[in-house]
C-alpha cells in the first residue's frame, strides 16, 4: 500500500515535469514565432517597394520635375513609363532640411553643452524636461505651430521657411540629448589638460571637446536628419508643395514625402508612389546605416 | 567681461531660447484655441458634434479624442506580444548571437520607415487583406489603422525593454535555475519582475508615439467625424483630423483644429512624462 503511493507520487511528479518542460518548449517556440512575425512587415515593405518601384527608377527620375497629370495619363495610355521625376521634391527636401539644420544643429549643440556643463542642477533638469516634452510632441502639432508663427505672420502664405521651422523644432531635442551624452563620455582629463594650459573656455569646447566627440555628434545629427527627412504631416500645413523647383524660401516648396502624398491622391500619377517611396526609404536607411557605422567605430 | 563669461552666458542664452520656444508653443496653441472655447465653452472637449457647415457650425473634440485613444490602445495591445517576444529574443534567449543581431537590426529598420510609406503599404497591402477577411467592406477603419500603428511603434516598445531585460543580473537567474526552474519559469518569475518598470515605461513611451502619428492613420482610418462604432468601424484621430481638415479651415474651424492640437500636445506630454517618471525612478 505504502509503496504504491510512492509510485503514484513519482508518476505524477514525472508527468508534472513533463508538462513544465512542454510548456517551456511551447513558450520558446512562441517567442521565436512572434519575433519572426515582428520582422515580417519590414521585409515585406522593402520587397514591395523594390518590386513595384524599381522600374521607374532611372536618371530622369532624379533630374526631372514631377509630371503633370495629363502627361502621365498619355504615357499610361500608350503603355510607356510615366515621364518626369521627383527633382522638385529632392531640391525642396534638401532646402528645408538644410535650413532646419542651420537653425537646429548649432542651437542644439549649445544647449547640449550647457546641460553637460551644469550636470544635475535644478535648472538643467528643467531644461532636460523641456527637451523631453519637445521630443514627444507630435509632428503635426509642430506643423500647426510653424503655420501660426511663420505662415501667418512672417511669410503671409505657405512657405519653405515655415516647413524648415517645423522641422527645426523637431530636430532640436534629437540633437540636444546625443550632444550631452557624447560630451559626458569624453574623459575629464582631456578637458583638464586644456584648462591647465590656460586655454580659454570657448577654445576648449571648439578645439578639444568638439573634435574629440565629433563622431558622437555626427551620429546624433545624422539620426536627426533621417527622422525629419521623411516627415510629411508638418510640411502639409507649412510648405504645402510646389510643382516647380523653387529656391525662394518665402514661397511654397515641395519635398519628397509631399510629392508621394500628391501622387497618391492623383489617379494618373499613383504609379509613381512606389519609386519615390523607394528613393525616400533608401535615403533614410542610408543615413541610419552611416550613423550606425560611425557609432560602432567609436567603440 | 572675459571670454569665459561670454561663453557661459552664450550657452545660458541658448537654454533660455529653448524655454521661450516651448512657452511660445504652448501660448500660441492656447491663444489660437481661445475663439472656439469662447464660442462653445469648455463643452468643446466632450461634445461629440462636428459640423463645419457655415451657419450651423458646431465643433466638439470627443469623436477625435475617442478615436485617438481607441486606435492607440488597440495598437499597443497588438504590439505587446510582438515587442515582448522580440525583446526576449534579443535580450534573453539569443542574447549576443548573430540571430539577435539580425532581429535587432530589422526592428530598428522599422523605425526608419517614414509614416507616409507605412500608410501606402497599409493602403495597398493590408487593406485588401482586411477586406478579404470580411472585417470591413472597404478595409478602412480603426482596426486597420491600429495594425499599422502597432507595427510603427514596435521599435519604440522594444528598444528600452530589450536593454532592461538584458541587464537583469545573471546571478538572480542562476539562483532560479539552480532550484530546477525551466527557462520559462525563470523569465516569468525572475526576469520580468526585475525588469518590470523598464518594460512598462517603454510601452508607455510607445503609446505616446502612437497618439501623435498622423499620415499612416489618416490614410487608413476612414476619416469619419463620429465616435467609432466598433473597432472595425471608421473614425478619425486628433492628428488625422488636423491633417485632413486643415486645408480648407479658417475661422472657428481653424480654431477648433488648433484646440485639438493643444489637447493632443497636452495628452502626449502627460503620457511621455509618466513614462519618463518611471524610467527616472528606475535609475
Amino acid at each position: 500500500m505504502e509503496d504504491q503511493k510512492v509510485i503514484v507520487d513519482k508518476l505524477s511528479s514525472k508527468s508534472k515535469d513533463a508538462r513544465r518542460k512542454a510548456s517551456n518548449g511551447i513558450f520558446h517556440g512562441l517567442v521565436i514565432l512572434f519575433s519572426l512575425i515582428t520582422i515580417t512587415p519590414i521585409i515585406l515593405i522593402i520587397l514591395n517597394l523594390v518590386e513595384k518601384g524599381y522600374r521607374q527608377i532611372n536618371l530622369h527620375f532624379f533630374t526631372q520635375i514631377a509630371p503633370d497629370s495629363w502627361d502621365a495619363m498619355q504615357a499610361i495610355s500608350q503603355g510607356k513609363l510615366i515621364p518626369g521625376g521627383i527633382l522638385n521634391g529632392i531640391t525642396g527636401t534638401f532646402m528645408m532640411v538644410g535650413m532646419a539644420s542651420i537653425i537646429a544643429i548649432p542651437l542644439g549643440i549649445m544647449i547640449g553643452i550647457f546641460l553637460y556643463e551644469n550636470g544635475n542642477k535644478r535648472y538643467a533638469n528643467f531644461i532636460r524636461d523641456i527637451t523631453d516634452i519637445l521630443q514627444g510632441a507630435p509632428s503635426i502639432v509642430l506643423g500647426l505651430i510653424a503655420y501660426l508663427w511663420v505662415v501667418k505672420y512672417i511669410t503671409h502664405g505657405f512657405s519653405a521657411l515655415a516647413g524648415a521651422v517645423s522641422l527645426a523644432i523637431m530636430m532640436l531635442p534629437l540633437i540636444i540629448r546625443p550632444t550631452e551624452e557624447t560630451f559626458k563620455m569624453i574623459p575629464n582629463t582631456i578637458k583638464e589638460a586644456g584648462v591647465a594650459l590656460g586655454v580659454p573656455y570657448h577654445k576648449i569646447i571648439l578645439k578639444v571637446m568638439m573634435p574629440t566627440g565629433l563622431s558622437g555628434l555626427m551620429t546624433g545629427i545624422l539620426l536627426a536628419l533621417s527622422r525629419v527627412i521623411g516627415e510629411t504631416a508638418p510640411l502639409m500645413l507649412t510648405a504645402l508643395g510646389s510643382q516647380y523647383v523653387s529656391f525662394d524660401i518665402t514661397k511654397p516648396a515641395s519635398a519628397i514625402p509631399l510629392l508621394i502624398w500628391n501622387f497618391y491622391n492623383d489617379p494618373n500619377l499613383v504609379n509613381l508612389i512606389w519609386s519615390s517611396s523607394l528613393s525616400l526609404v533608401a535615403m533614410v536607411l542610408a543615413l541610419n546605416l552611416i550613423s550606425k557605422r560611425i557609432a560602432s567605430k567609436r567603440k | 567681461m572675459n571670454s569665459e563669461k561670454v561663453t557661459k552666458n552664450l550657452l545660458f542664452v541658448a537654454s533660455i531660447i529653448l524655454i521661450l520656444l516651448a512657452a511660445g508653443m504652448v501660448l500660441t496653441l492656447a491663444s489660437g484655441s481661445i475663439p472656439v472655447f469662447e464660442k462653445f465653452g469648455i463643452q468643446f472637449i466632450w461634445s461629440n458634434k462636428w459640423n463645419p457647415t457655415a451657419g450651423r457650425e458646431q465643433y466638439g473634440a470627443l469623436p477625435f479624442i475617442a478615436g485617438t485613444i481607441i486606435t492607440s490602445v488597440l495598437a499597443l495591445i497588438i504590439c505587446l506580444p510582438l515587442a515582448f517576444s522580440a525583446s526576449l529574443f534579443i535580450g534573453e534567449f539569443y542574447k549576443g548571437t548573430f540571430f539577435a543581431k539580425i532581429i535587432g537590426t530589422m526592428v530598428d529598420l522599422l523605425a526608419g520607415i517614414p509614416s507616409i510609406v507605412y500608410g501606402l503599404w497599409g493602403f495597398y497591402y493590408l487593406r485588401p487583406m482586411i477586406v478579404k477577411l470580411g472585417l470591413n467592406a472597404q478595409g478602412f477603419g480603426v482596426f486597420t489603422a491600429s495594425i499599422i500603428l502597432a507595427i510603427m511603434i514596435i521599435p519604440y516598445a522594444t528598444s528600452i525593454s530589450t536593454e532592461i531585460i538584458s541587464l537583469v543580473p545573471n546571478h538572480l537567474k542562476e539562483a532560479a535555475y539552480s532550484l530546477g526552474a525551466t527557462r520559462m519559469e525563470v523569465i516569468w518569475n525572475v526576469t520580468v519582475p526585475a525588469a518590470r518598470s523598464g518594460i512598462i515605461a517603454s510601452y508607455i513611451l510607445a503609446l505616446g508615439r502612437a497618439l501623435g502619428e498622423t499620415m499612416a492613420v489618416t490614410m487608413l482610418i476612414g476619416n469619419d467625424n463620429h465616435i467609432p462604432k466598433s473597432i472595425f468601424g471608421i473614425g478619425n484621430t486628433m492628428a488625422s483630423v488636423i491633417a485632413n481638415q486643415f486645408g480648407e479651415a479658417e475661422g472657428s474651424k481653424l480654431s477648433a483644429l488648433i484646440a485639438i492640437g493643444l489637447l493632443l500636445f497636452v495628452i502626449t506630454g502627460l503620457i511621455n512624462a509618466a513614462g519618463k517618471f518611471i524610467i527616472k525612478k528606475l535609475a
